[in-house]
Order: structure tokens, then sequence, then C-alpha cells
């Protein structure tokens, strides 16, 4: 079929930020769509709210507006760009709802806007429980017995029919949020309310609950004559009751027989057609309960998912791509599969390997939030590791995740505490896989652990052989072990670090050990076709078996190293700059060699580089690579802590390493080291010591002075940093820092109360720096750089006073450290003197931020500067200046974290950001904000109760409100207060003076805004009440004081004047 | 490392020993399927053949009753990456292993089947010697060697039936009994070259009372059972070799309505005075795109066979009515005024898709006097 010609312009919707259920596999998705789109000549038009992608470079896609995915906004780019058609479907939930939200508002038939690849209609059934459940019993299906209740009397009545166990699930909510497994009244009477409130459109499913059996997914494609295809088979090694997010999972399915699949495969053909997916991909769960196969169907994601993106880097399918293609008319037989070239994408891939996924989880960051898992996903991130056997694949996964485990156990970490072996099994939680072990090595029978666990028995044999192989090593030391023994554990997916551990010697001597033995890796192809058909793209994973078909080239070539799984503190920025590399590389006609772990990025896509290993990023697997490659070099400085972390080590192998020497990023992060070139250059810091123990912690106090900034070295995002007031709180803080990094002592400095802080992101090619953007934060010092909004251009007149001293300082550091590429800078200004706080001399988080608000591509400049280029032969004697204001605005995961209070403070723990493009500050302010889900009042109430020292700082806030037209409600303290200063304030109860309190109004939605700095200890229990009230009822609730300085700006700029939509084609045309 | 693989042109590989002692030679062969093995197994068009599995993990789902093509094993060994010991499956009722033994099948297991894999693709099918035994390589090579080629062989007398007889159930739900075909249905004669049981199970289903007769039957025995029409079922080897069965076709040809599937396709070909030619490496596996040229619609199907019916050759009266997308090659014929079709592929899948069971149905209009090539529905109620 040919392509329809009534589509020449596109509008593609994103994802948006990173957060929990959503991440960068719709970046991947996203800009897959895009380049497929462009392809055939097709105009695209991008709106994402997101910097940190890759689908928001301007190279992308025609016209890229970087503004909030609200009705509001894309209805006003729809009316400034009238696109032929929308495409939702690669853009997750948050496209697929803002298309529905379009298409009710009128929007899409105002201006002419046709949906492509799935109607709403279709949307609605997938969404809409009861209309998707009389569609799979019209093909002849079941679902789980369930029903709806839209109040607590309903769902009584409907808990008294089914009984409990029951799954209690609220419609329109991302990733689960708001439901769970409910086994008794209590825990029902705690979350029927809260479900309720999660649902934007108050309505919970209450179903039956079918949680141990086993779960599945199939990945579906449909093009527009019918053809359906299914990509691939997900099998969930955690069953039901677990969210397949935070599920492991295992391609292809392992457990089913043909026929089985094949009614599997039926029943999702059906489904598809029968819900009227016109063209693209869609993903359907089932549930097969283990003793009679009985199948259920669960749901259905009309859209490009997490899944296909994890089924695309499974298969080498590229699902997205495939879906936009189809969209545009094209029918399944009339595409080419890329990777044969010979045969069209009208099959099904099949696998001879084992994909595993493990999620990554950042309990650490939320410790009132146990760490077991449900129906509501946690998960921030995931590895995935390709093997040729289950186990083999399981144990590259679980080095992959970075959690400091090299496979399954064995590897001289403990997890596991005996005592709770039995509930650890039983309750579904992060750690169950270790557990596992330890019940099979307690002599734990198959069959029982099967019952608690409700793992298919065919995972835990698996996982047996892994523990016997552990056995057999034990019983050698390193030079006796035999060699057939060390291939078979190599086979099984044991690292060298674990056969280190087992045999008792240094990781070190057992590659030296396994090389002797001519026991080395050989690298098979992803090829979608089980090797029926030549691979032409080079995607490698690494086995240990006979034949290698790594097939390295002569060329000249470079290896990049990527940030494996998306952590807070560590995600989608730095994969965007690994991408970057590649395409400066690729650029120059230097072959790029990507190496990565992590499913759902860019940089894993089989044509972001020339070869692509899939791999976990340990020492062990980048030198085996390395070997097979032999690049000229590697960069390490694009990936975050994970490459670095590597360095050195790789430095040390002999493996060179590109741009910044690894000694001199040890320096920057060695704090002795870099206090002594600090002094050196006369530059200030503030005063620091670093303490081991208690002692002398307190003898650092005594100098220095409170308060304190408390933090381990050698961790990422703020683990265990703390500003610490007085002595009395310094020794738990240094307790949980000791923990978070026992090998490194703890640094204290003095913390710079009232200061504010810059980040400064520069290039320097050894002889000359360009200060690429300085970016002043909104939230006063003490909140982790990532978690703080920050702006281009600084607008705090202390800055600009200063701008040549900041410019001078970066400068010297840069060229004292010898930086070849990029590197950050985290200056404080207080009373008039500028601190240096931090240098990285790598790529920062803010990176992809700056190169959106100022348009230069500094990734790829700093690539070119790692390959030896100068700035000058770039041409690059400036900066551009931003044209416009541009506010980094981050997002918070709170509502997934019920018992955590959402305050900000030292530790790292927004999963992503938004940016703002404004004219003025306001405005840019105010769409951050709108981007990340805050719709600022424009009029109302605002509660305001605020630390004492906060008080002369909240009286310019309360005046602008007043003047805004806003009533002030405060407690007894601060109305007092601002009474006395002239403002009118009007009193309110705290929670425990009387009713009603503040909480009451909250809930009963009287007040509009809620500004609350943190008072400390004695008021604990009621502010956290008012913060989560105010979060669960999504009103703004702002904790520092010039956050709520920046919003009263941002509201009247909404007043004053309409906003303005510009692409970032348009604001950086020179 | 007790078991090898050893192949004609010298190359040996090492693995271990997953079914019985002994040592066998065949045409190695691969299958990218994965999931269906035991169908596989028990495939008769499997004879004479050492059959590698891409997918690494086999057993995982054990054996069971219900899902064997035939009533034994046979292949004649069964190479994979690893072999599961053991099963786990509420349908299951025994273990790959031990049935293997059972059957007195060599299997190994642990060797690098993807480079084995690559090895085929790039020299073509080849002859092989599996031992579990202990036999050393050199030996193996020479029994590789040494061994009959396929095209050398009368497999089909081999896994044909006996005697003539009846066929009257259907497909069984996974959780229910199996179905009957009607008492009154047409009257369908089935050649038995080695077919697989879902292939008569759902010409049951498609209302024909079957009568399953051995490959050597002639014509005029054919008929004498006075059918309505007559299906022509898979089977192994080179179908130029079955000179008997060819005429046997083109005797019934224009009699009475024709479906063959497989061996029975390439057999029809023959019959219509077109020709066969053996595959580099064979289409086997489920996955395999096939385009109903009339409609333009794809079909995923199940695939399974080392020879192919050549575009030249064809007589004017016979369309092509199927194409591989894989390699273009023929995988659909139809006579353009005598009431006969054909695929080369299997719409009875087991293992596999389900995309094109309608073939069944569409066999049933054709005796009821519906046109031969009318487009087939699409499969709506799998």
């Amino acid at each position: 079929m040919p392509r329809r010609d009534d589509v020449r312009k596109v509008l593609v919707i994103g994802s948006g930020p990173i957060v929990i259920g959503q991440a960068c596999e719709f970046d991947y998705s996203g800009t897959q769509a895009c380049k497929a789109l462009r392809e055939e000549g097709v105009e695209v038009v991008l709106v994402n709210s997101n910097p940190a992608t890759i689908m928001t470079d301007p190279e992308v896609a025609d016209r890229t507006y970087i503004e909030p995915l609200t009705v509001a906004a894309v209805a006003r780019i729809i009316e400034r760009e009238r696109p032929d058609a929308l495409l939702a479907t690669v853009g997750g939930q948050t496209a697929l709802n803002l298309a529905v939200d379009l298409d009710r508002e009128g929007v899409l038939e105002r201006f002419g806007v046709r949906p492509i690849g799935v109607n709403r209609r279709a949307i609605e059934v997938c969404e809409n429980r009861e209309l998707f459940r009389r569609a799979v019993e019209a093909v002849g299906l079941e679902m789980p017995g369930g029903e709806f209740a839209t109040t607590l009397d309903e769902a009584e009545a409907i808990r008294e029919r089914f009984g409990f166990p029951l799954v209690v699930r609220p419609s329109f909510t991302l990733g689960g949020w708001g439901g769970g497994v409910v086994w008794n009244l209590e825990e029902w009477k705690r979350l029927v309310p809260h479900a309720l409130d999660a649902s934007p459109i108050r309505q919970v499913l209450i179903e039956e609950s079918i949680v141990g059996w086993k779960e599945y997914e199939l990945e579906v494609m449909r093009d527009g004559a019918d053809n359906v295809v299914i990509v691939c088979s997900i099998e969930n090694f955690d069953a039901m009751g677990v969210h397949t997010g935070d599920s492991i999972t295992v391609a292809p399915a392992q457990t089913l027989t043909d026929r089985e699949y094949q009614n599997m495969r039926d029943a999702a053909i059906r489904i598809i057609r029968q819900v009227g997916v016109e063209t693209g991909g869609s993903n359907i769960q089932f549930a097969v309960e283990p003793r009679s196969g009985r199948l259920l169907v669960i749901e259905m994601n009309p859209r490009v998912s997490r899944s296909s993106a994890l089924a695309s880097k499974a298969t080498g399918f590229p699902i997205a791509r495939i879906a936009a293609k189809l969209a545009l008319g094209y029918t399944l037989d009339e595409i080419p599969n890329d990777i044969t070239r010979v045969t069209p994408a009208s099959f099904e891939p099949t696998l001879d390997y084992v994909v595993v996924k493990i999620p990554r989880w950042a309990f650490e960051k939320f410790p009132t939030t146990p760490p077991d898992l449900g129906t509501q996903m946690k998960s921030v991130g995931e590895a995935m590791a390709i093997g040729r056997t289950f186990p083999e694949a399981l144990q590259k996964a679980l080095r992959s995740l970075e959690t400091g485990r090299y496979g399954l156990g064995g590897d001289g970490t403990k997890v596991v505490e005996p005592s709770r072996l039995s509930e650890r099994l039983t309750t579904p939680n992060w750690q169950r896989l270790f557990y596992i072990k330890h019940a099979l090595l307690a002599g734990w029978s198959i069959d029982e652990i099967a019952r608690r666990t409700n793992v298919d028995p065919w995972f835990l044999r698996q996982i047996e052989r892994i523990v016997a192989i552990e056995g057999k090593l034990r019983a050698f030391a390193l030079e006796d072990a035999p060699d057939d023994l060390l291939a078979q554990a190599k086979r099984a997916g044991f690292s060298d670090r674990q056969l280190g551990v087992l045999l008792g010697a240094p990781e070190e001597a057992v590659r030296e050990r396994r090389h002797r033995a001519g026991i080395r890796p050989v690298f098979k192809r992803v090829d979608t076709c089980a090797a029926e058909f030549e691979a032409h793209t080079p995607y490698l994973y690494s086995t240990y078996e006979e034949e290698c078909e790594a097939a390295p080239t002569a060329r000249r070539k470079v290896m990049i190293l990527g940030s494996g799984p998306n952590r807070i503190g560590q995600g989608i920025e730095f994969d965007y700059c690994c991408c970057h590399a590649s395409f400066a590389l690729r650029e120059e006609g230097i072959e790029s060699i990507m190496v990565n772990c992590n499913p759902e990025t860019v940089s894993t896509d089989y044509d972001t580089s020339d070869r692509l290993y899939f791999e976990p990023l340990t020492l062990e697997d980048v030198l085996e690579i390395v070997e097979r490659e032999r690049p000229e070099g590697l960069i390490v400085q694009f990936g975050g802590q994970t490459p670095l972390r590597l360095a050195l080590p790789l430095a040390q192998a002999g493996v060179p390493i590109l741009g910044t020497s690894p000694d001199s990023i040890d320096l920057a992060e060695d704090r002795q080291r870099f206090g002594a070139l600090l002094a050196e250059l006369g530059i200030r810091a503030p005063e620091w010591g670093t303490a081991r123990d208690r002692d002398e912690a307190h003898r650092i106090a005594r100098r220095i002075g409170f308060p304190l900034l408390v933090r381990p070295s050698y961790v990422l995002g703020g683990r265990a940093m703390f500003v610490c007031w007085d002595e009395n709180s310094l020794d738990s803080m240094m307790q949980q820092a000791v923990a978070a990094s026992p090998e490194h002592p703890v640094l204290l400095d003095r913390f710079l109360e009232d200061a504010f802080e810059l980040d400064v992101d520069a290039l320097c090619d050894g002889r000359r720096v360009v200060i690429a953007a300085v970016m002043q934060h909104i939230e006063e010092a003490g909140i982790h750089s990532g978690d703080s909004a920050c702006v281009i251009p600084p607008y705090h007149p202390e800055v600009a006073r200063h701008d040549r001293e900041i410019r001078e300082i970066t400068s010297r550091l840069a060229l004292a450290l010898g930086v070849r590429g990029l590197v950050n800078v985290q200056l404080a200004i207080k009373d008039g003197v500028v601190y240096v706080l931090e240098v990285n001399p790598r790529a920062s988080r803010t990176v992809p931020f700056v190169a959106k608000a100022t348009g230069l591509s500094l990734a790829k400049v700093a690539t070119q500067l790692m390959l030896g280029k100068t700035l000058d032969e770039l041409g690059l004697a400036e900066a551009p200046r931003a044209a416009g204001v541009f506010i980094k605005q981050p997002v918070f995961p709170f509502t997934r974290f019920p018992g955590e209070d959402p305050i900000l403070g030292p530790e790292m723990k927004s999963t992503g950001e938004v940016m703002g493009v404004g004219a003025s500050f306001g405005e840019a302010f105010l769409k951050a904000q709108s981007g990340a889900g805050i719709e600022l009042p424009g009029e109302g109430a605002v509660f305001v109760s605020v630390h004492d020292r906060d008080k002369a700082g909240l009286l310019p806030v309360a005046r602008g409100l007043q003047e805004l037209g806003f009533r002030i409600v405060a407690t007894a303290g601060t109305a007092s207060y601002l009474r006395g200063q002239g403002v009118p304030a009007e009193t309110i109860f705290k929670v425990n003076e009387g009713r009603p309190h503040v909480v009451d109004q909250l809930l009963s939605g009287e007040i509009q805004m809620v500004i609350n700095t943190p008072l400390g200890a004695p008021s604990y229990y009621d502010e956290r009440a008012i913060r989560f009230t105010a979060l669960q009822r999504r009103v703004p609730l702002i904790t520092t004081l010039t956050g709520a300085a920046s919003a009263v700006e941002a509201i009247r700029a909404a007043r004053s004047n309409g906003l303005s939509y510009r692409p970032l084609q348009e604001i950086h045309a020179r | 490392m007790d078991s090898i693989l050893a192949l004609e042109d010298g190359r040996v590989f090492q693995g271990k020993r997953f079914g019985a002692v002994g040592g066998v030679a065949g045409e190695v062969v691969f299958n990218t399927g994965m999931t269906g093995y035991q169908e596989i197994l028990t495939d008769p068009s499997y004879a004479g053949q050492l059959v590698c599995l891409t997918v690494p993990h086999v057993g995982n789902t054990g054996v069971n009753a219900q899902d064997p093509e035939s009533d034994r094993v046979q292949a004649a060994g069964l190479i994979v990456r690893d072999g599961c010991i053991g099963s786990s499956s509420w349908r299951a009722d025994g273990d790959l292993a031990q049935y293997l033994v059972s059957a007195g099948v060599v299997g190994i297991t642990g060797l690098d089947t993807r480079a084995l894999t690559r090895h085929l693709r790039a020299g073509g099918v080849m002859r092989g010697f599996l031992a579990t035994d202990g036999s050393g390589a050199e030996a193996a090579v020479d029994r590789a060697r040494s061994a009959p080629a396929i095209g050398d062989l009368d497999l089909v007398s081999r896994v044909t039936c006996e005697r003539a007889h009846a066929w009257r159930e259907g497909r069984s739900g996974l959780l229910g009994p199996a179905s009957e075909a009607p008492a009154h249905g047409p009257h369908v004669v089935a050649f038995d070259y080695g077919a697989k049981r879902n292939m008569l199970r759902l010409l049951a289903d498609a209302g024909f009372r079957l009568t399953v007769v051995p490959a050597h039957t002639s014509a005029s025995e054919a008929l004498a059972l006075r059918p309505d029409g007559v299906f022509l079922s898979n089977g192994p080897g080179d179908p130029a070799v079955c000179r008997f069965q060819i005429e046997t076709i083109r005797a019934l040809l224009g009699k009475l309505p024709i479906f063959g599937i497989c061996l029975g396709h390439q057999l029809a070909a023959l019959a219509l005075g077109g020709t066969t030619f053996k595959l580099k490496f064979g289409h086997r596996g489920i996955n395999h795109p096939v385009r109903d040229e009339r409609t333009g619609t794809v079909a995923i199907t199940s695939q399974n066979h080392g020879y192919a019916v050549a575009d030249e050759g064809l007589p004017e009266s016979v369309e092509v009515t199927h194409r591989s997308l894989y390699d273009g090659t023929v995988e659909g014929l139809a006579h353009r005024e005598l009431p006969f079709f054909s695929v080369q592929y299997h719409p009875e899948a087991a293992p596999g898709p389900h995309d094109a069971w309608d073939l069944f149905g569409r066999f049933a209009q054709m005796m009821a006097g519906g046109r031969p090539h009318a487009p087939a529905a699409r499969l709506r109620s799998a």
C-alpha cells in the first residue's frame, strides 16, 4: 500500500519529564519515530517539555517546541503550526492522555488535525476497564472478575462480593500509581480512599486477585491492511502481583508449550483487531494460571510502551520506527528489516539467546518506604543483559545494575538476613533473587521455594545451576581450579570478581589465569532471525562459546562508555551526552562503538552508533571488548559516574582514555588533592575537613563552626548528604554518611547559609576555555544542584557584578586540571564572596539543558576537543548567548512514596526535569512549573508558614501576592509578623490547635497554594501533614523562599500578557 | 564433552549427550522456531534429519501426550544449546531427555548451535554424524561422508501408514476434549506421505470424513473409495524421487478437488509439469512471512521444507498464489481451471501460528463448488 499522501506535516508529542513509569524509553521511541517520518519527507513538529532528550535536539525534528504538555500550550502550537496529523503513540501515557484531551476539547477538529496510528475510541477502550472488558469478552476471552467503584460505599459492596485478596486499581494513573493488592480490612481501609483520590476521575477498579499467576506480555504490531505480527513474547520472573515495571522479565517466554503460546498469540491478534488499533504497536498483558493454563487478559496499551522499548532492544526489531511508517500507510511487507536488509518487517523475530531485564530501585533515597514490591511501580531504571542462556543473562544483568553486585552472590557482598528468609521469599521485594539463592543453599526444595515465591520452577532450577557451580568452585583455589570448571562458570555468567571471591584470589589474577587458559568471550550478533540471514548491523553481546562474530573493522575507532541503568542522579542527561559523542565521531569519519546496558535509551538503539555492544559496564566486560576492538581511545567523561569509576583501572590496564586524564578526574574527586590545588591557585572554597569518625568530625566542627555540610565522598546524587545545624545531630549524620561510603572519608564543609549557587558548564581544549553557560540556582544553597531549579541567564545582580571572576575561576581551574572536553564548576556567592564548591571535569547533568538554551551542542564540541581539535580550529571564540530566559525545573517522585516528606535538601531526589522558555523570567518559570505538572493559581488563598529566619525574606513575596489579589492565610506567628509589617493576613489553626485547621482547608479546596519552608523538628508532623495533603490534592507546594518569589513573578507574567511559543529552530536562528 | 557432531565437510562440534547413547547419520538442518520441540521431533517430515534448534533452552516444558504429530520421534537426532533436565508445565507428563532415551533417539547439548547454524547457512545443509557413544572425531566425519544423501532415500515409505484407515478426531482445546468430524461430511481421501496429526485434525474440523491411505495407494485404489476430494499431505525427502506418487496425482488431477501441503504441494507441482529444486538451507521455522499474491495480505507461517517448486517450468494453467517474503520462492499454487490448490507452508501449524487455518475451510468451499482461487476470508476466530 503506498504511503498516504494526505499527511505532510505531523505533530509528535513526547512524554515529558522522566518520572517513575515513564523514562528514556520514550525518548528512544520518539526519536525513532521522528527520524522515520522525516525519511518519508514528512515535516515533523515536536512538542516535549524535557530538554534532556535527543528527540528535542533541533536536528531531529523540523520544528521543536520545548513547552509544557498541556492542552493550552499544545493548542497554541497546533494553531501556529497547523499540522495535518497527530502521532501520539510514541510519547507514553502522557501523550496519549493529551491527545484524548485535545480531541475532547475540540482542538483537533478545530484545526483539522487527524490522529494517526490510534484513534480516540481505541485509546478509550484500553483506558476504560469496562469497555475493554466488553471488547475482550466479545472475542471469547476472559478478564479477571471485578467492578468499578466511584465511592467508598460502592467499593464496600464489591469487596463483600469478591472477598480478599483484591486488587485495587485507580483509573487513569501512571504506572499503577495509587493502587495495590489488599489482603485484609486494615489495608483496605488505608488504600481505597487513597486510590479514589489518586484517580483523576475518582474511579477505582476492584478486581479479584490473580496474585501468583504467571504473567506474560506480547508486543503486537498491526498494519493498515490488517496484517498482524508478534514482535516479542516476554515472561515475567515475578508472578502477578508485582508491577511489570518492577518485575524481572525474560524474553522470549520460556515456560509455554507451542499450543499455549499460539493460543496467547491468537488472543492478542483478536484483541488488537477488536479494540481497533489501526496501525502500530500495542502491548497486551496476560495472566496464566500455573496449574490449569487458564488464560486471562489483563490489559493493553495501544501505543509504544516501556515493554516495547525492551522488546525492540531484545529482538533488534525497531517497533517505534516501524509504527511511524505504518501510521503513514505503509504495510509491514513494504518496510525492510534493516538488520537483514533482504527480508521485510512482516515477520516475527526469533531469538537464539535469552534476554533478562532487572529493574533498579532507589529505596535508599526514600528510607521510610518499605522496600517491598506490589502493583505500584517504584523502580527508577533498569538494566538488560543478553546471554545464550538464562543463568548467563541473569548474572550479566545483575552486574549491569551497578548495585555493587557482580552476579548472583558469591561476590563478597551479603544482603541476606537469614532470619527473614521465609518472609522475604513470600513478600516480593527487590532483593528476593538473593533470598532465593540463599534458600537453595539452605537446602529448601524447588517446590517449596516456588510455592512461596510463585516463581516458575523452571527459573528456580536455572538458579540452582548457578548455585551448584558456585559450590564446585568453592572447593578450589585459583591455580588448581580445572579449566573446564572455569569455562563452565563463565558460560553460566560468573564474573571474574565472583570467581575471585570464590577461589580466593584478586579479580585481576582470575583474569590472568583465565586468559592463560584461553577462556575468552566471543561476541554474537542480535539479528532478529537466529542467524537464518546475514546480519548487517553490528549489535553484539558477549558469551562463552566457539565462534566470534564481532568482525572488528580496521577503521579509526573510538569507544564510548554509557551510563548504565537510570537512577536518581544519573539518567537521561548522560545518555544524551553519549549519543552526541557518537554523532560527533560519525561526523569526523571515526567509527563509534557504544557500550551500554540500559534498554530504555537512544544510545542502545542499533543505529545510533556504528557498533553497539549491549554489555555490563564493568572493568572485565569493557576490557574484553577493548581487547577485541582495539579502539584508539575511550570516552569516559560522558556517562556519569559509571564510566568514571572505570577510568583509572582502565588507564592502569593500558587502555587509552580520550580527553581529560583519569588522574585529573581523580584529583577533582579527591578532597585532599583538590583542596591543595585550590590553595595553590588561591581560589576560595568553604572551609572544610575530612573525618573518618565522630571525634574527628567534632574536632572539625569546632574549627569550622555550624552549619556544616556533611557528605560521604565518591557517591552520586548527594546520597546521605546533610546540612548539620548543631552538635546534637552531627553524630547520626556522620553515622549515615560513613555507612554510605565506608571506604572513603566523610567530607565536612562549612555550609554557606543564605548563599546562592551557580553552575558553570564550560569547554576546554587545554589552552583556552569557552564558558557555555552560567546558571543560577533558584533555590538557595543547601538544595542538591540536581534538585534545584536553575535559570539561564542568571538574574541576581551579584552574578553580573562577579561575572569576570566567575569566568576566570572556571578558566583557571579547567586549565589547571588539563581539561580536554567538558568541565562543570559549582560556585556559591555569599556576602559578595565567590566560593568554589565543586569541579567536575566531565559532562554534567546540565549539558543538555545548556545545549537547548544556547543552541550550542557542547557534548559534540567536547568530543571534537577530545579527539585533539582546538577551540580555535572549531572556530569557537565564545558561546552564543541565550536568546530569552530558560529555566530547568526538576520533577520529583514524592507521590510514589507516600510516607516521604516532600521537602528538598542536599540529597537529590528528582527523577527528571523540564524546561520553561520565555521572554521574561516570570514566563519561563510559569512554563517550567506547568511543564512539571504544577499549575500556579491565578487567584484565591495562599497559605504561608515559614521558618523564623525566613520571615524577612517572606515579606516581598507576601506583598507581591497581596498586589496580585491573593488572600494570605498563615499560622499565628507568621500572620502576626506579616500584619505587623502592614500585610493583611488571616490567621488559621495549626493541625493541633483546633478546627477547621489548615489541612481541613486544603482538603476542602479553600487553599490554592502553599508556601512552607521547613521549620525543623518541633512542628515536623504538622508540616508533614500540610505538605503531604498539598501534594495529594495537587495544590502547588513551594518549600523555598526563592521558589516563592519566582512563583509570584510567574503569576504576574500569566496575568500581564499572553505566552509566546517558538520552536528552538527559531529561537536559535542566527 | 562426551558427544560430537561431525559434518561431512570435516567440521566437528563437541557437546554432551542429551538422549540415547548411540550414533546416527543424517542431514543436518536447523529450525528457528522458539516453541514446539516436541511437535518438531515427531513430525515425519524430519525423518532422516539431525535437527538443530536455534532457541537455546529446549525441553523447558517437558513432553506430553497431546503434542506429538505422529506416533513416534521421527527426527534422526536432536542438536541443542541447552537441553533442559526436568520440566515445568502443567501439561507435562515427562521430561525431554528421558523421552529421547525411551525413543532411542540421540541428542547432543552444549554446543555452539549458532555457529552451526551460520555454518549451514553459508555452506548449505549437509550430511552429519551425531555420536553420543564416545566415537572419535575422525571416524564420525567418515560416517558423515559415507551417509547416503537425503535425495537418495525413500523416506516416504518409512513414514507412511501401513494401511488405509478412517480419521474422525478433530482438534482438542487446551482445556477440553477433542472435537469429532460429522459422520456425514464430504469424504476426503488423504494421502499419507508422512502426515502430521494436526493436518488431519483440522481437516476433520473442516467437516470432512477422512480416509487416510498409504503413500503407495494408486489412483484407482483411491477413486474406488469414492471420495469427494483428495488431500496430499506433507512428508520427508526429495519430491522428485516419489515417481509413483507423482503419477498417482497426475491421474487424479481434474477428476476431483485436490488440496496439497508441503511435499503434497511439491508432488502436485511435479505432476502438473513443474520442477522442484533443493534449497541451500531450507525453510524451517515458524516466523516465515508468506504473501497471498491475490489479496496482498501476509500470513506468518510455519515452514519445514528443504525443496521448493521452481517458477520455471510451471505451466500457464498454474498460478503462483503465494510467495515467501524471505526469498520470493513459490509458497502456493492454484490451477486456473481445475479444482486444485496447494501450499508449501504448513497451515496446520503445530508448531506455529494459526494465521492460515482458513485454508482447510477453503478446501471445503472448493469441494462445495466454490471457485478455487477465491481469496480466502481472513482468519477471525482462531
